[in-house]
């Protein structure tokens, strides 16, 4: 077991979440789930965090402030999508402002479903985040790392699995 | 302080330094959180942390950061050296000064607005302990007549019997200088999304370990400054001086758990106040007994 997977650091960032979603990602950092003990910190910065927690949908707005937290993060990364609404747009999809789930804006590793997300398939998506994390750290060491960029994200379909949480399909890790 | 000593030092500080430094950092997260009743991360944490940030990316804002950071981690070094190998404690105080210095100029040189807020909070940090550093060590002066840190082996009382007020003064800035809460406004460990941890804001991989392993040095020198006030002829002090810095530690990690961040000008306000008035008291008794 490498470093990497035991120190992950986390920023969130609420997209036009209903705040249910939110407080489910804080709720993980109390002492009921106390997820330091697995070494993850909830910290501010992108430069120093090594998970993204989006919640909510995306809409026009807020594409721009997303896709820059997620260009400002240092390889190795993973972008985890928790709620429906960051997976898919959830209830808000319909609405005229809302262009879709996360993976609109940026390329999603883990998609964490639930209205309100519970803590636990919180926890889950980590934790699956952690193995592709740990890929990605060999593949850098290895010089092989594509960085998946936000341009790829705008025409990607969605990619819902109802249920528990699911790694999504795309995982462009080598080149060869 | 002579060569074969500074060699002895260089070897056994540049070494175990760190490996205590991690092993007091763990410990500071596993007991602040035991405080809030949580279960809190593996003792190694902070070695986890530092091999993780290793392994990311290489992403500097500019060429000169990382020699600043560098230059602040060597300085640390230098000075815990210096210190262990007995040398002038004068010097170990500026030598240490200095790798505080290199941190803000590195956090200034990235031009990013909040690393320049946490490298104006800094250097008010600075301006807080700094006149007590000075005084400490002109107190030390008169109670031991040299600046060389050796010659408290040679004294048959510790140092604290007559500087007992510049300890009390010194634990009370040591909060600031180990960057814990009421009193982390540069540099916070705990408050991660705030505007404290501005100082590192655009530092990221190698930059930001070496600021980490800084800090384990740093924090060793300062728990070895507590136990040279208890340090004398014998070698029942070096186990005193143990005993007591882990205690203090312990303390200041209590004191971190249940006070709120004060505003720079209260931190000013008061570690002048009690800088002035405990020294300023011990160190004319100490002249007008001698
Ligand atoms: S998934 Fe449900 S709880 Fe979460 S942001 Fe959407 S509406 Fe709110």
């Amino acid at each position: 077991m490498s470093s990497t997977i035991k120190s992950p650091w986390i920023i969130h960032y609420d997209a036009s979440s209903c705040n249910g979603c939110d407080i489910e990602v804080l709720a993980c950092l109390t002492p009921l789930y106390d997820v330091e003990r697995f070494g993850i910190i909830n910290t501010g910065n992108p430069k120093h965090a090594d998970i993204l927690l989006v919640t909510g949908s995306v809409n026009e707005r807020n594409i721009s402030v997303l896709q820059q937290i997620y260009e400002q993060m240092i390889e190795p990364k993973v972008v985890i999508a928790c709620g429906i609404c960051a997976t898919t747009g959830g209830i808000f999809k319909e609405c005229y402002n809302t262009l879709g789930g996360v993976d609109k804006a940026v390329p999603v590793d883990v998609y964490a479903p639930g209205c309100a997300v519970r803590p636990e398939a919180i926890i889950d998506a980590v934790v699956i985040g952690l193995s592709i994390l740990e890929q990605k750290r060999v593949a850098l060491a290895q010089g092989k790392l594509v960085s998946e960029t936000t341009a790829e994200c705008v025409t990607a379909a969605d990619k819902i699995v109802d249920g528990q949480t699911v790694r999504a399909a795309a995982l462009k890790i080598t080149k060869g | 302080m002579t060569a074969i000593s500074f060699i002895l030092a260089l070897v056994g500080f540049g070494l175990v330094a760190p490996i205590i430094g991690c092993l007091l950092a763990g410990l500071d997260r596993k007991i602040t959180a035991r405080l809030q009743g949580r279960v809190g991360p593996p003792l190694l944490q902070p070695y986890y942390d530092v091999r993780k940030l290793l392994a990311k990316e290489n992403v500097s804002v500019n060429r000169f950061q990382d020699f600043y950071i560098a230059m602040s981690l060597f300085l640390a070094i230098l000075a815990g050296v210096m210190f262990f190998a007995g040398g002038n404690f004068l010097l170990v105080v500026f030598l240490i000064t200095l790798s505080t210095l290199f941190l803000i100029v590195a956090a200034y040189s990235s031009r990013s607005p909040f690393a320049e807020i946490g490298a104006e909070r800094e250097i008010i940090q600075v301006m807080s302990y700094e006149p007590l550093v000075i005084l400490m060590t002109i107190a030390y002066f008169l109670a031991v007549r040299t600046f060389d840190v050796g010659a408290v082996f040679g004294l048959s009382q510790p140092i604290i019997v007559s500087l007992p007020l510049v300890f009390i003064a010194f634990l009370f800035v040591l909060t600031i200088k180990l960057r814990k809460s009421p009193f982390d406004l540069s540099y916070s460990h705990h408050a991660h999304q705030e505007l404290v941890k501005g100082i590192t804001t655009e530092m990221s991989g190698k930059t930001l370990a070496m600021v980490e392993v800084t800090h384990w040095y740093e924090n060793v020198l300062f728990m070895s400054w507590v136990g040279l006030f208890f340090v004398w002829g014998s070698w029942i002090g070096i186990l005193v001086a143990v005993i007591v810095a882990l205690t203090i530690y312990f303390l200041e990690i209590l004191i971190d758990s249940n006070f709120a961040r004060v505003k720079w000008q209260a931190m000013l306000k008061w570690s002048w106040l009690v800088t002035l008035v405990f020294c300023t008291i011990n160190i004319v008794v100490l002249i007008m007994v001698s």
